[in-house]
């Protein structure tokens, strides 16, 4: 059924360039039509090659990929027009200005001139008063801000996002979140790499983890979070303690390098999480504590045990 | 056919034209002109006729040609190398738009501005010497397929090219040599047997030829050779380019 789907669709995808290094190694993916989904990985993990294969601008070694149903080799010319770019690198036309090169890129990818498509772009992008700036007069958050623009500006599905916000400040940040949860909602698909992961954990539906060309985790944020996520219960206590005592010893505690705190690991989404007996323990072996806190670990937490452990 | 982006890319390019007016089309025509004034108006008029044609009025298909094709190889060449140097290539090459397309787009605007800047050219040539020319059509289609031939080449070496440097080499060191060798400036008529032979393997003999010949009525080799080795450069830079775009060679991963 066409409705099942997936927008993307990707099969066995490696690609190994001359120089002899693998940069992707059989990557499937399927990606949902009007989900953000993000692809964490560290530098040199695979993540922008796999979207330049993508979007025509690297060749696979092997494997295919749709977008929207089309083969990107065989339909490239209606795969493309689904998919819009925004490149990691600031690459602009220096001396264009911001209409010109908007109205360019629309006719690239081969949409008739329409000014007032462009004109809402603009003005959503907060870059009207700037459309006849030349680009090199713009700071460096309002040339994203145009290859934005520029990248939206055939009206495409689906939106590749390669490290959006790198090196923009926090209120253009808090922008950028708010446009692109605007774009999923009128349908469009989001496909962004970040190295801030809190950008993932604050927008993603999914999130998918690659290292070493391998996408060693695809799954839905919440339940990566569940699944993967630790709480831990940190006692602060009155007294430093050299080591943990005895009585303590069959909970698996960890004490801080000062002695002061002691630190519980424990699984959240079991019923027993073993926090009653432990108190009970301290309680029993004599152990003053003045404060108690729980933390829950982020979403970075997680990646960096997935990358550090490779799974 | 995305005839948008053909005509965006077209528009693109011509605008780039305009912005830098006095270094795409002023500078050349100048440069030109200063021909006409020193060898046709000045030392041309102490010059014996060849072929019955004043030597100013000789030498102007030539230049013109000499700008057309350092011209038409320098917009060309620096229209698909800056984007590439810059990084805003990977716009085109992910954009739905196939190999002729994209070649439509920016070899049509080199060509066009070769083209505009050789009519330039030889109406500039008029205040300057007695100029005629005797078979209109044909000079156009020389102007045009030259042009695009060119332009074509120009592209090819935008994407050879890997720094500035080599952009600058092949018109400099082969296009202009070959130029001045080919028959701008004398009839290979009047060169030695031996040298006559060594100079038909130049190609650019062939072009300035049947351009001459356009405007004058005479060539140094038929008029039918001339537009079939203009064709058959056409047919390997065409060739060249399909190759390029189907493997990505210096374009894609």
């Amino acid at each position: 059924m066409r409705a099942m789907q997936p927008i993307i669709s990707i099969a066995g995808i490696s690609k190994t360039y001359k120089s002899g290094k693998t940069a992707l190694k059989a990557i499937d993916l399927d990606i949902r039509k009007s989900e953000i989904f993000a692809l964490l990985g560290p530098n040199g993990a695979g993540k922008t090659t796999l979207i330049s294969i993508i979007c025509g601008l690297v060749n696979p070694s092997s494997g295919t990929v749709r977008a929207d149903g089309h083969d990107i080799v065989r339909d490239y010319r209606a795969a493309r027009a689904k998919i819009g770019l925004v490149p990691q690198e600031l690459t602009t036309d220096a001396f264009e200005t911001v209409w010109s090169t908007t109205s360019f890129s629309r006719g690239l990818f081969g949409r008739p001139p329409d000014a007032a498509h462009i004109e809402k772009l603009l003005r959503a992008l907060s870059l009207w008063d700037k459309k006849d700036s030349q680009i090199v007069t713009l700071s460096g958050g309002m040339k994203r801000r145009v290859m934005i623009a520029k990248a939206l500006s055939h009206e495409p599905q689906i939106l590749f996002l390669d490290e959006p916000t790198a090196g923009v400040d926090v209120e253009l940040r808090r922008d950028m979140w708010g446009l692109v949860r605007d774009l999923r909602a009128q349908g469009v698909t989001i496909i962004l790499t970040t190295h801030y992961i809190e950008e993932a954990e604050e927008m993603a539906d999914r999130i998918g983890v690659i290292n070493n060309g391998e996408l060693i985790v695809v799954e839905e944020k919440r339940e990566l979070m569940r699944k993967l996520g630790k709480k831990q219960l940190t006692l602060h206590l009155q007294n430093p303690l050299r080591e943990v005592p005895a009585l303590l010893a069959g909970h698996g505690l960890a004490l801080s390098a000062d002695g002061q705190e002691l630190v519980y690991t424990y699984d959240g989404n079991r019923s027993d999480t073993g926090i009653p007996a432990l108190l009970a323990d301290v309680n029993r072996s004599g152990l003053a504590f003045n404060d108690l806190r729980t933390a829950q670990s982020s979403l970075e937490d997680i990646f960096v045990d997935l990358v550090r452990n490779g799974r | 056919m995305n005839f948008h982006a053909i005509r965006s890319i077209y528009i693109f390019e011509m605008a780039r034209t305009w912005r830098t007016l006095l270094q795409s089309v002023v500078s050349p025509v100048i440069s030109t002109a200063l021909y006409f004034v020193v060898f046709g108006a000045a030392i041309g008029s102490h010059m014996a006729a060849i072929d019955g044609i004043s030597y100013g009025a000789f030498i102007v298909p030539g230049l013109t040609m000499l700008s057309l094709l350092t011209q038409s190889i320098a917009n060309a060449s620096f229209a698909i190398y800056f984007p590439r140097f810059v990084g805003t290539i990977y716009e085109v090459l992910s954009a739905p738009v196939s190999v002729w397309e994209i070649v439509m787009g920016y070899v049509g605007a080199a060509a066009t501005k070769s083209v505009i800047l050789g009519l330039i050219i030889l109406a500039t040539a008029a205040f300057f010497v007695p100029l005629r020319i005797d078979h209109p059509v044909w000079m156009l289609t020389f102007l045009v397929l030259t042009a695009v031939t060119f332009s074509l080449f120009g592209f090819l070496i935008g994407i050879w090219a890997d720094n500035f440097e080599k952009l600058q080499v092949i018109p400099l060191l082969v296009v202009t040599p070959l130029t001045f060798l080919g028959g701008s400036f004398y009839s290979i008529d009047m060169l030695p047997p031996f040298w006559r032979t060594v100079t038909l393997f130049n190609p650019v003999v062939y072009l300035v030829s049947g351009f001459r010949w356009s405007f004058y009525g005479v060539s140094d080799v038929g008029i039918e050779i001339s537009l079939a080795m203009t064709l058959v450069f056409l047919a390997c830079c065409l060739t060249l380019v399909y190759w390029i775009f189907r493997t990505g060679y210096r374009l894609k991963s």
